[in-house]
């Protein structure tokens, strides 16, 4: 489906979804979405007929220092079209709902993004440490703001 | 120190297998609860080798930073730092000329060979049989000596940058990959003979570590492990990028979807790897190794996503530029991340020898995960 | 030419000459006494050297080559290494198991040198049981690996050494089925009785398919009793770190070590003596002259290069196939290898009762 046929399927589904205007370099189209919103949303992507996003290949976090914002890559290996959704989370208290009983994938993915941004993922089946080791929770490393005197060496 | 997940009954024993393995995998510590000889659950504990790449990155500039990626999956080095250039390629609309195409496709192919001959030789020695370890060296040393005498490391070759690849190919760089090519034919039928066709392997392998098509679209897996339960997903065919289009190799699918499958799909993409040097190595264009760039890089503002193959699966580099000279935030999707998710789904139910036959097909390498 | 016989009679008498017959029959048995205490260690010593360099030949490389000519000495620089270490015993383990359990493998092995007859005369204890003998022995050797295992205090070593245990157990039944055929055919248990029936041609060669299908259900099962690879999962290095021997470094290792070479050596050296012939030189029925060339070699050469011969082939096993999982090893001995040799047994009894052996 081209992102003219999928902008106009998503509106019909969330009317609340804002695209971006600007297309990026892979051609895929970004939808933003409410961050209550998401778990709905994901699931109707999931499952549509015409949309069947069944592939999530990349979840992500990107700290802009007044907000955090959720990046997540999807694609459909059926129809063959990605898409990009992106979710604001508040700075400090950010929550969004799972999605790994959609993806079970986004398990270890959401792990990753808790203890790298410290994004609460509601519903969770099982959060905590992945990568870090024992005694940095709460810690945050990837943060903007995250200061270590000891482990960060600044070039 | 670590949290009991999921319910233990009583005669649950509780064992550790890692970090420190014989097996040759990295630094993995995965805690499994058995009943008997039964695997109940099997939980990863990562991070032991975990070096913050991601945060790394964003003090270091668009030519710096390729050459950190590198030790992230060190079997496939080349493929890495391909990929790593190809992003910041997008984000600085370069053109590479054809000869530096021409010049990557042939290293990371080669890379790839290297990189599923010591997967090789690594299955065998933990399924018990240490003769093929050395076979499989010896065609990997080979590359290894190739790689050094254009690229001038073995592991490590620091040789893409964006726009290219950093200096030309040692003159004797044909000549030695087409001896190589007749080296490899020669030997490949002695896989078969030792390893493939063996009766012992093949009842330890075929029925072991299941993964039905829709758990592989559901938890992510990329690479032979989906390939291996006939699920499309090669970048080079799907998304082609450099000259893949223009070259006549198959996407290798089994229908399997347990272990022999996954072997199977690497013993042949090996072959198909050759096949891809065989159609390159005499037809090398001429002219520039690399394009024209600044000195000091500079994305425009925006965010740039490549993805390319390496051996493992799909490895994805998503860059988001504030207009500076360093990345604001980097993102390394990366292959085994998402294949080892699939673990647990798989080797439960077994017993532990399964659970070894299983995790030498997902073909792990631990710093690719903990980046 | 020379043979140990005759060395072992000029020794008697020398001392029947020299001293009252209670003290020569006392040093005779000292002697003795050293001489298997010395062989034990030879044979430790020369099995691992042997190992290395099969295991090298095999893998297209050159093993050990720097101790001594050719690495011969590799064996002494192991050993003293393994004098010099440190013994440790794990907190919580039950010490006083955890100290027997080598000594107990130790133990077994020597009994079991004594019924083998090394060459023509030349044989400990020829005891009308012979094999029943050595059947019933080499079983004490299970409990020493269960021993070690519980005694450790460790998950993985109690791991090994139950599947140590199932697997010991389960494959001595199909070893001592193939020993009965050629029991049945002899007609003894006696070892000597076994090694001069084979005075006209070696068993495996006279009893045609029944004796060889024994054989090769024998190599398998000894394999599988002595814990060599293809079934070696109780040590599998890959999977559990070293089984039921984890616990244990410096000297009580190297006697389990030791234990588990010599146990090899005999296991082969049964199978050289009820198979091929023991000392028996490779006679053809009644061709007189043939026979007088081959009783040239002596009969120790014969002895100790069938069963170095069968060594080979048990080592070459372990380079060259993978491992069993545990429930396969298993599946394997009871639903194939045990039918197999019952089914065989019978065919053995049939034709020894027939007459249609040579």
């Amino acid at each position: 489906m081209t992102n003219e046929e999928l902008k106009t399927g998503i509106t019909e589904l969330q009317p609340s979804v804002v695209f971006d205007e600007a297309i990026d370099a892979n051609g895929w189209l970004t939808a933003n979405v409410e961050s209550t919103a998401w778990l709905g949303f994901a699931e109707q992507l999931r499952n549509r007929p015409e949309l069947q996003f069944n592939f999530l290949f990349c979840a992500t976090c990107v700290d802009w220092k007044t907000h955090l914002t959720m990046v997540y890559h999807l694609r459909s290996t059926i129809h063959k079209h990605e898409l990009v959704v992106k979710a604001k989370l508040d700075r400090t208290n950010p929550e969004i709902e799972t999605v790994s009983g959609i993806w079970r994938g986004a398990e270890f993915l959401e792990r990753e993004v808790f203890e790298l941004f410290g994004v609460k993922f509601l519903n969770h089946p099982d959060l905590r440490l992945l990568i870090l080791p024992d005694g940095w929770e709460g810690k945050k490393p990837l943060l903007k703001d995250f200061e270590d005197p000891i482990n960060m060496i600044r070039l | 120190m670590f949290e009991e997940v999921g319910t233990t009954t009583e005669g649950d024993l509780i064992i550790n297998v890692g970090p420190q393995h014989p097996a040759t995998h990295g630094v993995l510590h995965l805690v499994i609860t058995l009943n008997g000889e039964t695997i109940k659950n099997i939980e990863p504990h990562l991070g032991y080798i975990h070096r913050s790449i991601e945060k790394m990155c964003e003090s270091l500039t668009y030519r710096q930073f390729i050459y950190v990626t590198s030790r992230m999956d060190y079997l496939s080095a080349h493929i890495n730092n391909h990929a790593c250039a190809m992003c910041v390629e997008k984000g600085l609309q370069l053109e590479v000329p054809p000869r530096a195409q021409v010049i990557r496709v042939l290293m990371d192919e080669l890379t790839r060979i290297a990189s599923h001959e010591l997967w090789w030789g690594a299955m065998a020695m933990d399924l018990g049989a240490f003769t093929p370890f050395f076979h499989a060296f010896r065609e990997r040393e080979t590359i290894n000596d190739i790689m050094e005498e254009t690229c001038g490391a073995r592991l490590t070759m620091n040789y893409m940058v964006p726009g290219g690849v950093m200096h030309d190919l040692h003159p004797n760089f044909q000549r030695r990959v087409k001896e190589f090519i007749q080296l490899y034919k020669r030997k490949i039928h002695e896989y078969d003979e030792m390893v493939t066709g063996n009766i012992i392997f093949q009842n330890r392998m075929k029925g072991v570590g299941y993964l039905s098509p829709e758990d592989i679209l559901s938890y992510g897996c990329t690479g032979p492990v989906a390939r291996g339960s006939g699920v499309s997903s090669d970048v080079r065919k799907l998304y082609p990028y450099e000259i893949y289009d223009k070259l006549e190799f198959d996407e290798v699918l089994e229908t399997g979807c347990d272990s022999f499958a996954r072997y199977m799909i690497r013993i042949r993409e090996m072959q198909q790897s050759i096949r891809i040097i065989e159609q390159l190595i005499d037809n090398i264009p001429d002219g520039d190794f690399q394009a024209k760039t600044k000195a000091v890089l500079k994305l425009p503002k925006g965010e740039f996503y490549s993805k390319a193959e390496t051996a493992r699966g799909e490895l994805g580099v998503y860059i988001v530029s504030e207009g500076g000279t360093t990345p604001y935030r980097i993102k390394f999707r990366s292959p085994g991340f998402s294949n080892l998710s699939a673990l647990n789904k798989m080797a439960t139910g077994g017993k532990i020898g399964d659970l070894i036959a299983a995790m030498g097909t997902l073909d792990l390498v631990i710093p690719d995960i903990d980046r | 030419m020379w043979s140990l016989s005759s060395i072992a009679a000029s020794i008697d008498q020398w001392l029947n000459a020299n001293m009252s017959p209670t003290w020569a029959l006392i040093v005779e048995m000292v002697i003795a006494g050293v001489a298997v205490i010395g062989l034990f260690a030879v044979l430790g010593l020369v099995l691992v050297i042997m190992e290395r360099k099969v295991s090298a030949w095999i893998q297209i490389r050159l093993g050990p080559n720097r101790v001594g000519p050719k690495g011969m000495f590799q064996s002494l620089a192991d050993t003293l290494k393994l004098l010099v270490k440190e013994g440790m015993t794990p907190g919580g383990a039950d010490k006083l198991l955890f100290n027997v359990a080598p000594f107990v493998a130790m133990i077994v092995a020597m009994l079991l040198l004594a019924p083998i007859a090394f060459a023509k005369d030349f044989q400990l204890w020829d005891l009308n049981i012979g094999i029943l003998y050595i059947s019933a022995v080499s079983s004490i050797s299970v409990i020493s690996i269960l021993m070690a295992g519980w005694a450790s205090n460790n998950k993985y070593s109690l791991l090994g050494a139950m599947r140590s245990g199932a697997q010991i157990v389960s494959y001595e039944l199909s070893a001592g089925l193939a020993i009965l055929a050629i029991v049945v055919l002899t007609g003894s248990l006696r070892v000597s009785d076994i090694i001069n029936a084979q005075a006209d041609g070696w068993w495996i060669f006279k009893g045609h398919i029944p004796v060889i299908i024994s054989f090769i259900v024998f190599i398998i099962a000894v394999t599988a009793e002595t814990n060599r690879a293809p079934f070696d999962m109780a040590e599998a290095e890959s999977e559990l770190t070293a089984g039921f021997h984890t616990e244990y470094s410096g000297m009580k290792f190297a006697l389990f070590f030791l234990a588990e070479y010599v146990n090899v050596f005999i296991v082969c050296a049964v199978g050289a003596t009820l198979f091929l012939g023991g000392w028996m030189p490779f006679h053809i029925g009644n061709w007189e002259a043939f026979n007088h060339v081959m009783d040239y070699i002596p009969s120790s050469v014969w002895f100790f290069g069938k069963t170095f011969f069968l060594i080979f082939v048990i080592m070459w096993f372990r380079w060259t196939f993978p491992r069993l999982r545990i429930d396969q090893l298993l599946n394997l001995e009871w639903k194939y290898l045990l039918p197999i040799s019952m089914f065989n047994l019978l065919l053995v009894t049939l034709i020894a009762i027939m007459g249609w052996h040579f």
